[in-house]
């Protein structure tokens, strides 16, 4: 699909970006970016990279389109069931010895895991004396998850896998319908801080006690994920759970020996 | 039949298929000898949300383990591999698997060419690719990349898979491909690997 000269123009683009937009993706994965940056020359109608960097420097409007193609993760509430119950049973527990918690959700894109922890946090009677950070680098991502609203159609799977995941009563009990849309109680994010992050260059903001960035790493060249597993470290008090996607694991980080398997399937890892 | 020219060595075989190739893939992988160490990474159409049980499956008729990779673990000689439900599995740089959560693939996910397509990027002639039974046209354009990265595109000849639609659309694609019986396959990469049994198949073939 691709050769040396798509390669020195991959390099040359996100330096581009780098130096041009403050985003940088020098350090994600490559095999995923380029067949995300091949799927944006076709959308920008470009024929080469450098066309599609001539285009995000000169042309107002084209980077922030860009951004949407580089950063938007699919998500979907209680993604991995088994996840969330074991969240529910065996994080739970050490989450409520706590007389306030710090949550943060790293990458949390359009917010539907963001939403599915609020609903098992409230369920747990936790979510009043929690605050939880809610971090992307994608503005466009941020304002979706904050608005709260996802198209119906989507609900029956979310549905499905809320009670999968050890929901208490039904998702309907917290989001209205109207207009082929669900719109999600607003009191739910009484307690979420949307925020600007970016784990390749931003810093450690808080202490917390848990963790979750499912299915962001992946993205991540190891040198990344180094660096933002690094971030969870520094920011996770003394046991505090780290949350990562089905496929991720720390086995091949710089890091691995300061984190135990706490719920190895489901991979939930504890600091040392 | 014998002037085929071999790449080099090839350094992996990925697997593509869906409906029907299952079968195609047991004759594939039966008990492949002690000496076959290339590794192989399959992609199958799995259904959605629901755990693949696909290694044991595979692991039965291969004969030796078969597991689905993780992020970042790297492709090691000797295995076989199989794509998780719910995830494209790609190979990246440094010959480790990656994945993605990205929006599906000619309605799949995971998808044929989302593997295909990394494999030929990262090792290019040293690479063969073989797409089996299935009734959508997820892997030709793949199989396609294969080729021209200069890997070798084997395809399940139509008349022997279940669903002829996957192989029709990578042979209508790739000009170069081989078109083969699931047992042609087998023997194939076995010479491919260079592997004993093979071999000497070959040399009685040759007297």
């Amino acid at each position: 699909m691709h050769d040396d000269t798509f390669d020195t123009e991959l390099k040359l683009i996100l330096e581009a970006i780098y130096l041009r937009f403050h985003y940088d993706f020098r350090h994600y994965s490559p095999a995923s970016l380029k067949r995300r940056l091949s799927q944006a020359m076709q959308r920008f109608g470009c024929r080469s990279l450098s066309g599609l960097q001539e285009r995000i420097l000169h042309e107002p409007g084209v980077f922030p389109e860009l951004l949407s193609f580089l950063t938007i993760i699919v998500s979907e509430m209680f993604r991995d069931p088994a996840f969330y119950l074991a969240l529910r049973e065996k994080v739970v527990p050490f989450l409520q010895t706590y007389p306030s918690l710090k949550i943060w959700v790293a990458g949390c894109s359009t917010g539907e895991e963001v939403y599915s922890l609020a609903i098992l946090l409230k369920e747990e009677e936790l979510l009043d004396r929690s605050l939880i950070y809610a971090t992307d680098i994608n503005p466009k991502a941020l304002r979706k998850a904050k608005a709260g609203i996802y198209d119906l159609d989507r609900i029956a799977g979310f549905s499905e896998a809320y009670q999968a995941a050890g929901g208490r009563t039904s998702l309907s009990d917290y989001y209205t319908a109207a207009y082929g849309s669900a719109v999600f109680d607003k009191a739910l994010r009484k307690n979420i801080l949307f925020s600007d992050h970016s784990l390749a260059t931003d810093n450690v903001f808080a202490e917390v006690q848990l963790v979750t960035c499912r299915n962001v790493l992946i993205y991540f060249d190891r040198a990344l994920q180094d660096r933002a597993i690094g971030l969870f470290r520094d920011s996770l008090s003394r046991k505090g759970f780290l949350a990562l996607g089905a496929k991720e694991t720390l086995r091949f980080s710089d890091h691995a020996a300061e984190f135990s398997e706490f719920a190895g399937a489901e991979r939930i890892y504890q600091k040392e | 039949m014998e002037s085929w020219t071999m790449p080099a060595t090839a350094e992996a075989i990925v697997v593509g298929g869906s409906a029907g190739a299952l079968e195609a893939l047991s004759t594939l992988l039966a008990d492949l000898p002690d000496d076959f160490t290339v590794p192989i990474v399959i992609v199958l159409h799995l259904p959605r949300h629901k755990p693949s049980v696909l290694p044991e499956v595979v692991a039965a008729k291969a004969g030796r383990p078969v597991r689905e990779p993780l992020d970042k673990e790297p492709v090691s000689g000797s295995m076989i591999y199989v794509a998780p439900a719910d995830y494209h599995l790609l190979i990246d740089r440094e010959v480790v698997f990656a994945f993605s959560v990205d929006e599906p693939v000619n309605f799949s996910l995971p998808s044929i060419d989302v593997l295909f397509e990394s494999a030929a990027d990262v090792f290019g002639a040293r690479l063969i690719g073989v797409l089996l039974s299935g009734a959508n046209a997820d892997g030709a354009s793949g199989l396609k990349a294969i080729e021209d990265a200069g890997g070798l595109a084997i395809v399940q000849a139509p008349e022997d898979a279940s669903i002829p639609v996957m192989p029709n659309a990578a042979i209508a694609l790739c000009k170069h491909a081989r078109v083969l019986p699931a047992a042609g396959i087998r023997a194939y990469l076995l010479r491919s690997a260079g592997c004993g049994e093979a071999t000497e198949r070959k040399e009685n073939h040759d007297r």
